[in-house]
């Protein structure tokens, strides 16, 4: 008996929810589709392809083409969790329960904030960066490439573990933020809560350690002539990103150490008795929590402002004022984080305080959208894919900026808050943001990716899809706000409600629609990929140095490292007639791949579950393994190698051809 | 040393590669024909992670700040610290990072048996600092006043133990880089590994610092 305790500690049997059928579906449905993809990847012997080529690579492009995937598989499950509870809401009046028990609803909800937030919208923001920067900096790769595969691994251990708390045992029933005390142990005694925490240290690590990454190669490694002022946009807001990652995620780090110190030593910090302080946890929380949106929209900012230059044809309008917009976002993001509880009662001064500097965002926010308005203004603009989500994301994102402006007046904010005004707010500003922003970088990036273009038809039907989806589904939670309904309510008793909700309902499966829309462009562009090829690398007549190289790009980006005298580098190459060398090339020192990202990142999610249940014994093993393996690593000193010149002179004559057949 | 002194004075793009005077059209050169390596950026890069570990270090002074006096009817800080153990401790953590600047210095000179030695004395050191602490640590909890007593006893512990496992894990690594040292000599991968490390034992001594004044040294005012 204590041997079984001392090796699956509070893991029965009974924490597989056998009993209850939609879970046992769900389980039946992902081990049989899981089964499929790993019997496909068996039988025609892709592993070792896979292990060598994708799961070990340390080429950033890779990595962040597998940080889009897993954003995008989280997406189908975040979304999930998102239908069901509009299903749940429109049918859950008077004397029909709905399907759904509240404590079943509590997971969904929770778990579809956290994933929304930290398993889809963070890796997709992760992977664009990671493919775009070094590309656009002119850079063979990032500063530190193995730490890059390493951060990969951990977000997608923290998102094994959420994925995990599905099947085996339960999770958090708190609400995305967790707030003690009802995250505290007396009032959250089950996993649901340590499943929470450990994901989300877990794939901290890996955020925090690919914000580092991101500064020091922006910070060093641009091309030859970038200064700063010279950076494409993308860059600047990614430098600002990681930049608010650094400055951020540790205080979500401590925060969530302290919950757990709460948790499993038994000490006070937000207890209700013994000193301890709950409010502290919501501030610390919402220190990170609010420059957290910044890191997801202003790599989409930087998104819309390449799209919005490309497809109109034109320069950017006010570079400058863009570029300083985005760091005044980026440090007024700090001395915002206290109207998220204006209700906590800390007094007019103190509200009026966080409001003001809440209502300035909006300035710089606005000096944006005129930038690209003006873009645009007599531009030859190109109703492309990508064009269209940033049209629809300047009409929409407007919206959302008002109605968080509202919320930012204390006193409207009394009675908005904790309803679906808010609900209907930041979805209004992450999808009609970062979700249209990541669309539109999707379909703008991938035939760099990939070499061929998403195909248009399908790519237009996601976007109008999600357009209407996304003001049919949100609208009437504005009205329902404004009523006075309050979030995360599972049943209503006011019958004259349900309209709204019904409606709410068919808009989200408008959104379904587009995904469905999405997945189909995505099958449809591989089928049709010798009519989508490009051969040129410039599908789009692009401005910046990302354009100037293959597509996809060869393993080192650049035969030969580009000078540049301009903001739009390769724009300015094209009008001086530039024309790539053909000879002369030299051997390219490249960083190795290695196997010992998904290693450690694998044990420190045993080790997380082993917390997550606490199996000691577990919890020993994979944190010495941990170390051993750490340790081990760094006695490996030789980690690059090079390029041989007549391979890079090979590949290059390869391109040469194909453009020479392709006029 | 070149390699780990000179990394902040680099700032991306060397500025000698562009020319003062913007060449005329035609003129402008766009690519690098000879080989380019971007400077390294490792000690900025650690630096930066340095920093958001003070920011953890922050969070637990803020916690340390709100609830620092939440006695909630157990001991305080003036009938709990003993000044004297603490100033021992101070003293030792000093030394050692008196210590490893001498191993610095051994560096600069090339002198690789001196480097392992003076890493030693910073171990020995450390490893005197952590063994006070957790002598501390017990008498606390022996006499009842363990972490989960008040909430000012859990800001303490989380706080000085936080510091503590930093320790514990800088002599970890001081171990493993004596032991490439060894092995390897004095290469330039060590001499940046050794440069980090640096970095991060001098970090801990500041943030001791403040945990000796704000902690201890203000927690037994009455």
């Amino acid at each position: 008996m204590d041997l079984v305790k001392l090796i699956f500690g509070r893991l029965t049997i009974e924490a597989i929810p056998y009993h209850e059928p939609i879970l046992l579906a769900t389980f039946a449905g992902v081990a049989f589709g899981g089964l499929v993809v790993l019997g496909a990847i068996t039988y025609f012997k892709l592993w070792g392809y896979l292990w060598r080529e994708w799961f070990t690579s340390i080429d950033h492009k890779k990595i962040g083409i597998m940080y889009v995937i897993l954003g995008v598989i989280m997406l189908l499950r975040g979304f999930a969790d998102a239908m069901m509870m509009r299903l749940q809401q429109a049918i859950s009046f008077g004397d029909n329960l709905g399907y759904l028990p509240p404590h079943h609803y509590d997971q969904i909800f929770t778990a579809h904030g956290v994933i929304m937030i930290f398993f889809v919208a963070m890796p997709l923001v992760t992977g664009l960066m990671n493919f775009v920067v070094p590309l656009q900096i002119g850079a063979r790769d990032v500063a530190f490439p193995f730490l890059n595969n390493f951060s990969f691994w951990m977000t997608t251990g923290g998102a094994v573990l959420v994925m995990m708390s599905l099947f085996v045992g339960e999770f958090a029933q708190t609400g995305w933020l967790a707030y003690p005390p009802l995250s505290g142990v007396l009032q959250s005694p089950d996993v649901g809560v340590d499943y929470y925490i450990w994901a989300l240290q877990v794939a901290g690590v890996g955020t925090l350690l690919s914000g580092v990454n991101l500064l020091v190669t922006i910070v060093k490694m641009r091309a030859p002539g970038m200064t700063m002022m010279r950076m494409p946009v993308f860059t600047w807001t990614s430098l600002c990103t990681n930049v608010l990652i650094v400055a951020a995620f540790p205080v979500l780090t401590a925060v969530l150490a302290l919950l757990a110190l709460d948790r499993y030593v038994g000490t006070n910090f937000f207890t209700n008795d013994l000193g301890g302080n709950p409010m502290m946890y919501v501030n610390l929380i919402w220190i990170w929590g609010h420059p957290e949106v910044y890191i997801l929209v202003l790599p989409v900012f930087g998104v819309f402002s390449e799209v919005v230059a490309t497809f109109s044809g034109k320069r950017l309008f006010g570079y400058a004022s863009m570029v300083y917009a985005t760091v005044v976002i980026t440090v007024l993001s700090y001395l915002v984080w206290l109207h998220h509880f204006f209700t906590m009662g800390s007094g007019a001064s103190v509200n009026s305080f966080f409001g003001i500097t809440t209502m300035i965002i909006s300035i710089p926010t606005g000096a944006k959208l005129f930038n690209w308005l003006f873009t645009m203004y007599r531009g030859r603009i190109h109703f492309e894919v990508p064009m269209l989500w940033t049209v629809g994301f300047m009409v929409t994102f407007v919206i959302g900026g008002m109605t968080g402006v509202l919320l930012a007046v204390p006193p409207a904010d009394f009675s908005l808050h904790n309803g679906l005004f808010l609900i209907a707010h930041f979805h209004n500003v992450i999808i009609g943001g970062v979700i249209f922003g990541i669309m539109a970088a999707i379909n703008y990036w991938f035939p760099k990716a990939f070499g061929y273009r998403l195909d248009a038809f399908w790519g237009k039907c996601s976007f109008w899809f999600w357009l209407v989806g996304f003001y049919v589904a949100f609208m009437p939670l504005y009205l329902l706000g404004l009523m006075g309904v309050t979030r995360r309510v599972s049943h209503f008793d006011d019958m004259s409600l349900q309209i709204w909700f019904q409606v709410a309902a068919v808009g989200a499966l408008l959104i379904a629609i587009g995904i469905g829309c999405f997945l189909i462009q995505l099958v449809v562009s591989f089928m049709r990929r010798e009519q989508l090829r490009d051969d040129t690398g410039d599908p789009w007549n692009g401005r910046t140095l990302e354009w100037s190289t293959s597509s996809p790009p060869p393993v080192y980006n650049f035969a030969f490292t580009p000078v540049v005298h301009d903001n739009d580098a390769w724009w300015q190459m094209k009008q001086h007639g530039f024309r790539r060398p053909e000879e002369g090339f030299i051997p390219i020192h490249m960083p190795k791949n290695t196997g010992a990202g998904i290693i450690l990142a694998g044990l420190a999610t045993v080790c997380g579950f082993g917390l997550i249940w606490h199996m000691w014994l577990v919890v020993i093993i994979a944190f010495v393994a941990l170390l051993a393996v750490a340790i081990g690593h760094t006695f490996n000193y030789h980690r690059e190698y090079y390029i041989p010149a007549d391979q890079v002179a090979h590949t290059e004559a390869a391109r040469a051809r194909l453009l020479a057949q392709n006029g | 040393m070149a390699d780990t002194t000179a990394t902040f004075t680099g700032g991306g793009a060397p500025l000698g590669t562009h020319t003062p005077s913007p060449p005329r059209d035609g003129e402008l050169k766009f690519v690098m024909t000879s080989d380019y390596h971007p400077p390294n950026g490792t000690l900025l890069g650690f630096w930066v992670y340095l920093m958001s570990d003070c920011l953890v270090f922050a969070c637990l002074f803020a916690a340390y700040g709100v609830l620092g006096r939440n006695y909630a009817g157990g001991p305080t800080g003036a009938e709990l610290f003993e000044l004297p153990l603490v100033a021992l401790n101070t003293t030792f953590l000093l030394l050692s990072s008196i210590t490893y600047g001498f191993a610095m210095l051994e560096v600069q000179k090339r002198r690789q048996s001196a480097v392992i030695g003076w890493l030693a004395v910073t171990g020995v050191l450390g490893a005197a600092f952590i063994s006070l602490e957790l002598y501390e640590f017990a008498t606390l909890i022996h006499e009842g006043a363990g972490p989960w007593r008040s909430a000012f006893l859990s800001s303490f512990f989380a706080l000085v133990s936080t510091h503590g496992l930093h320790v514990t894990f800088g002599i970890v690594w001081l171990i493993t880089l004596m032991v490439q040292v060894g092995k390897h000599g004095l290469t330039a991968p060590n001499r940046r590994r050794l440069m980090c490390l640096s970095m991060f034992w001098h970090f801990l001594d500041v943030v001791w610092i403040g945990v000796f004044t704000f902690v201890y040294l203000m927690g037994v005012l009455p």
